[in-house]
Formats: C-alpha cells, sequence, structure tokens
C-alpha cells in the first residue's frame, strides 16, 4: 500500500520535495549538535530540559488524543467517524515517531539509548514511556494496516484486530498518563508534584488533538475530493469543547492549591511563569498569551453558534490548538525548571539551532501525515484527479 | 638486559629482606606505635571500606577561613573538572552556595546576614535514597549497595539528563560540550568526560579503594570535613552527630542525605 504515497500530482510533489527540503537544512543544524554538544541549544546546569522535551509533550497528547475518535468509532459503533478514524490513527503515528525523534535529538549520547533496552531499569518512568510509546506505535501500525487494507479490498476487517483495537484505547490513556508521571513523581520539582498533572495533560490532548483533526479535515477537504461531512466535524469539535472545558479547570485548581496553599516552594514557579521574579519575565507574555487564548477558545467553543459555524470553529481550534501547545510545552517544562531548586532564577530561551532542528522533526512530521493520508485517499479513490 | 641465575637470587633475596624489613625497622624507631598509627601507602590493596560513608561539615571551621576554596580545587584537580568560565556550560563537583541558597527552608528575616550569605560548601548528598538512581533509565547512576555511594558510569550515561532533573540539590552536571579542551591540569590516573554525560561526585570512591581519604577531606587546611562510617558507633562522624547538632538538606523530602552541617 505503501506505494501509493509515491505516485502524486505534480503539486503533491512540489509539496513533499519543499518538506524535504526544511527536513534537509535541519539535519544540517542537528550534525551541528551532534558535533559540539547541546550546548548548542539555550539550555544549561539549571534548566535541563526545554524546547525539544517540550515538543514532545505536547505531541504524546496529539498521539494519545487518537483514541477520541477510536473510542467511539469501534466501542460505541459511532458510524459517523467511520471516515476520519483512520486519519486519527495515523496521526496518533506521525506523531509517536515526532515524540520519538524529539526524544533522540534531545539525548547526550544519542547512539547509547539502545542502553534502555539492553539495561531494562523497571523504577524509572523514562523505561516506561519507552515501552509505552513504542506499543503505542506497534498497535496503531497494526491496527491501520489491517483496517485500511481490509476498506481496500471492501471487506470486514478480521476479526481478531478488535482485541487489538479494544487494546489501543487504554493504551492511548496509558501513553500520556507515563508522560505525565515522567514529571509528576519528582519531589525535587514542587511544580510539577501534583496529581491532577496526569488528568490535565489528557485534557489537554483530548481537546489539543482533535481540534488539530478537525483542521486536517478541512485542509484535505480544500484540497482533495475527501469530505469528512458535517458530523464528524461538529463531534470532534463538542468533544474539544468538553475537553478544554476540563483543561481550564484542572489549570484552575493548579491555581488554587498554589496560590491558597501559599507554599513558596509551589508559588514561586507560577510567579516566575505569570510575573517573573527579579526582573527575569521571558515567559510571562507567552504564559498570558496562552491563557487569554485559553478563554477565547472556550468562549467561541461552548458558544454554540461560533461553534457550528465554521469559520469561528477553526479560530477556535487554532487558538486551543497555540494556547495549549504553550501550556504544555514551555510552560509546564520550563516553569518548573525556574526557580532551580536551591532557588536561583535561570531564564532559558531556545536558540536558532534548537528552533531549526525542532522545525526539522515537525517537518518530518508533516511528511509522514502528507504520506499516510495520501495512502487513505488513494484507496478510497478520492484523489482529486 | 640478560638476567643470569646469580643476579636474580641476589635480587630476589635483597627484595624480600627489604620487604621483611620494613616492619621490624619502623618497630625499632618507634614509628609503629600506638601513638602514632601508621599510614600505609596508597594501594588496592588495602582500601578504606564502611558499611555507610557520611560526610560531616563543621560549618563553623569552614567560614572561618574566608575565601578559602582549597577543597573545591583538590576536588576538581583530582577528577579532571573543566572550567569553562560561564555559568551556562558550567561542570561542578563541589562548590559553595549562600547560605539562604543551601538551606532556604531554613532561612528567616532576622537570620545574622553573616550566615545569611555564607559560602555553604555544597555536593552530592550520597542520599539513602536517591531520586537520580530511581529515575535513571540505565541504571548509569547507582547506589554502591556495600557503602552506599552513589556512583556514574560514564559510559553507559545516555546524557537524558533525567537525573539532573531528579535531584533535590542541584548537584549534577551536563557536559554541555567536549570538556577536555577545558581541563587546566590533567590527571592521568583518573578518566576524563566525553560531551554529552551526566557527572557528579563521587565521594572519590577510586581513592578510598586505594586507602585514601576523599580529596576535598584531605586538602580542608581547617579540618572542617570528616569523612567516616556511619554504621560503626565507634567512628568520628558518629562522635561529631551524637555531640553536635546537625542539619541536613531538605530532609523532608526522603532523600535521606548523607551529607551532615554543623553550623
Amino acid at each position: 500500500m505503501l506505494e501509493k504515497a509515491l505516485k502524486g500530482t505534480k503539486a503533491y510533489w512540489i509539496w513533499v520535495i519543499s518538506i524535504m527540503a526544511v527536513m534537509g537544512i535541519a539535519f544540517l543544524f542537528y550534525l551541528k549538535q551532534y558535533h559540539y554538544g547541546l550546548g548548542v541549544t539555550g539550555l544549561s546546569r539549571d534548566v535541563t530540559w526545554g524546547f525539544y522535551i517540550a515538543q514532545f509533550t505536547f505531541l504524546v497528547g496529539v498521539a494519545a488524543s487518537a483514541v477520541m475518535v477510536v473510542l467511539p468509532y469501534y466501542l460505541h459503533n459511532y458510524k459517523a467517524f467511520g471516515k476520519i478514524t483512520i486519519l486519527g490513527e495515523f496521526l496518533a503515528i506521525a506523531s509517536v515517531i515526532m515524540c520519538m525523534t524529539f526524544i533522540f535529538v534531545d539525548m547526550g549520547q544519542p547512539f547509547r539509548i539502545v542502553n534502555v533496552f539492553l539495561y531494562p531499569t523497571p523504577h524509572s518512568l523514562m523505561f516506561w514511556d519507552t515501552v509505552a510509546l513504542g506499543g503505542y506505535l506497534v498497535l496503531n501500525v497494526i491496527i491501520s494496516r489491517v483496517v485500511l487494507d481490509a476498506e481496500r479490498k471492501s471487506i470486514p476487517p478480521p476479526g481478531w484486530i478488535k482485541p487489538i483495537i479494544i487494546l489501543s484505547i487504554p493504551w492511548a490513556i496509558s501513553i500520556h498518563t507515563v508522560t505525565a508521571f515522567l514529571y509528576a513523581g519528582l519531589a525535587a520539582r514542587p511544580f510539577w508534584l501534583t496529581a491532577v498533572l496526569a488528568p490535565r495533560f489528557l485534557a489537554s490532548a483530548f481537546s489539543s488533538g482533535p481540534a488539530l483533526l478537525i483542521l486536517l479535515c478541512l485542509l484535505l477537504r480544500k484540497f482533495t475530493k475527501f469530505d469528512p461531512g458535517k458530523e464528524p466535524i461538529q463531534k470532534l469539535a463538542l468533544i474539544a469543547t468538553y475537553a478544554m472545558a476540563a483543561n481550564v479547570f484542572f489549570v484552575l485548581m493548579e491555581f488554587f492549591t498554589a496560590l491558597y496553599s501559599d507554599i513558596p516552594e509551589h508559588l514561586m514557579h507560577f510567579e516566575y511563569l505569570f510575573l517573573g521574579i527579579e526582573g527575569k519575565a521571558t515567559l510571562a507574555p507567552w504564559m498570558w498569551a496562552s491563557e487569554i487564548l485559553a478563554l477565547l477558545a472556550l468562549i467561541l467553543l461552548l458558544n454554540p453558534g461560533t461553534r457550528r459555524r465554521e469559520g469561528t470553529l477553526v479560530l477556535a481550534c487554532i487558538t486551543v490548538f497555540i494556547s495549549i501547545w504553550i501550556d504544555k510545552g514551555m510552560g509546564m517544562v520550563v516553569g518548573g525548571f525556574v526557580p532551580n531548586p536551591l532557588g536561583n532564577v535561570t531564564e532559558y530561551v531556545p536558540t536558532l539551532t534548537e528552533i531549526m532542528i525542532s522545525l526539522g522533526v515537525y517537518a518530518m512530521g508533516v511528511l509522514l501525515v502528507t504520506g499516510l493520508y495520501k495512502i487513505v485517499l488513494s484507496v478510497r479513490g478520492e484523489v482529486r484527479a | 638486559m640478560k638476567i643470569d641465575r646469580r643476579k636474580f637470587i641476589k635480587f630476589t633475596s635483597l627484595t624480600t629482606i627489604g620487604l621483611a624489613g620494613t616492619p621490624i625497622a619502623r618497630a625499632l624507631t618507634g614509628e609503629d606505635s600506638l601513638l602514632a598509627p601508621v599510614k600505609p601507602e596508597p594501594s588496592l590493596d588495602n582500601p578504606l571500606t564502611a558499611r555507610r560513608w557520611a560526610m560531616v561539615i563543621d560549618l563553623r571551621k569552614c567560614l572561618s577561613k574566608e575565601g578559602c576554596t582549597a577543597c573545591i580545587n583538590a576536588c576538581h584537580l583530582t577528577h579532571n573538572v573543566p572550567d569553562f568560565g560561564n555559568p551556562k556550560d558550567e561542570v561542578k563537583w563541589v562548590w559553595k552556595e549562600p547560605f539562604e541558597h543551601a538551606f532556604h527552608e531554613q532561612e528567616h528575616e532576622y537570620i545574622d546576614e553573616k550566615l545569611k550569605h555564607a559560602p555553604t560548601l555544597v555536593m552530592c548528598n550520597h542520599c539513602d535514597n536517591p531520586p537520580c538512581v530511581r529515575v535513571c533509565p540505565t541504571q548509569a547512576t547507582f547506589k554502591r549497595e556495600t557503602d552506599g555511594v552513589v556512583m556514574m558510569d560514564w559510559h553507559r550515561c545516555i546524557g537524558c539528563r533525567y537525573c539532573v532533573v531528579a535531584c533535590p540539590y542541584g548537584s549534577r552536571s551536563f557536559n554541555w560540550r567536549d570538556p577536555r579542551p577545558f581541563i587546566k591540569k590533567l590527571q592521568p590516573d583518573f578518566p576524563t568526560r566525553t560531551r554529552g554525560v551526566v557527572e557528579k561526585c563521587t565521594f572519590c570512591e577510586e581513592r578510598l579503594a586505594k586507602g585514601l581519604l576523599p580529596a576535598c577531606v584531605e586538602a580542608c587546611p581547617e579540618k572542617a570535613l570528616t569523612f567516616g562510617d556511619l554504621e560503626n558507633p565507634e567512628s568520628e562522624v558518629r562522635a561529631l552527630l551524637k555531640e553536635n547538632y546537625t542539619i541536613r538538606r531538605k530532609p523532608a523530602l526522603g532523600t535521606q542525605p548523607e551529607i551532615y552541617y554543623i553550623i
């Protein structure tokens, strides 16, 4: 089936080659990082994880959000998602691969990463995250391949795939839970030491993921013969609405606990993020932007009129996506490091090299989504001639 | 060089006499008496051993010598710790942190200004319950079961920095770039590190193995650092803990740090 991604119009190839060019440039930046070391990033002794790990965390959420189409379709037999379920699964595959690449580029000794498998360490959450992500990738590759193959042959998918699909539902929840546990189990970092982190991760994932899927469906409709129909888009919008409301609720829970308990060690991180400490407030404008966008998104989504109108829905999806990308990425990750455990305030700003490498990883994700969606549309004969 | 039978016998007999002779000579000169305990030559045959290594830092003594960095210099020289000269790339095993940062839960508004800013010696706490060891995905950092030293395998570390994130004391450094050109004076008997791995104080396990005290302890002109076996009731550290009120950094986190401070 993969060969279907290799046949396309001129426009398709121009698109593919442009993405590959971005990846090529990013690769040169990676070579620079590989030879010099991670010192090419803005990271330091005090802020040891940054932009890469932020993208990783955000994208695990996008990957997990496939469950928001898989669950209604397979568990509740919600037929309207029939056309887009595979798109969700392919988005998950691309996201997991991006996650793994972001981890790879963040390693000081990337080629020693096999040590994680040579010396499996169950007491490390990073070991479990590797298992969870790897397993999720395998599950989604098997499921999408088998289901799409059946669709191509116009036969129902084989019975044995059903239990695997059912397994993929809790597995999706697990990848994001374990990712939250990477942070939430550290006594050293009060900002992350919160039981609501995993639920918050899931809520933000189930909002930002469907929002992205809506945007992708509408893009496909614009550039191909594919038409998802109105109902699945509206249902996705409703899911994103509930999830976004839950996400904002959880964020407010965090605020309450930190502000009311008034424990300096907890409060300091919020203070840094939103107000700045000792005049250092690089992230503050970003955090305020994220909160304002979240509020705007909620208004647009909760109001049935704006949710149903496509123009405003697109705007809502974009605001959801950007708001969560800031909050869950840089805000969540860097916020945990500033101030450091000794109370020193060292700021972090990603360098051009870091941003270019990240852009390359995203380009790879776009390439994967392009190729995989091309296969789906070719199988369904829906490509515009 | 050709060794014939005569030369061989001459050489071996002289060596034997020499080896046997040393203690005899020592006994005769009184060097081996109980008053002056013999200091054995550094050798892997007589290592320093303990069931639980710990350190007591007498901050009063330490602060009495202003601006002293003897322990830091000794440690960083012994272990080929690079000096990049900037905080971004910084690698450090032992350093001084203002008291209010090292012990910020102890700090209060009316604390003596002098103590508040007092440069407090900090290093890896060799926790009994080390969070860094718990999170390491490859067991590149581990607690030695025999004596509790938290160790590093620089050949296994993948550079994920999870241990740096998990350490509540900021005791771990990452090599953001190749450290070798920044080593002031290379010590050939201790490994250098490569870029992309984490490092920290190892309680001088390589010196303990040769029967030597940690470099910082040995270097301190004020004898402010005391190193010993916590599980030996007769040890000097136990005596100090009994005689003085001591504090540890962030004890509430349950990491059980094994560096004790006399304030």
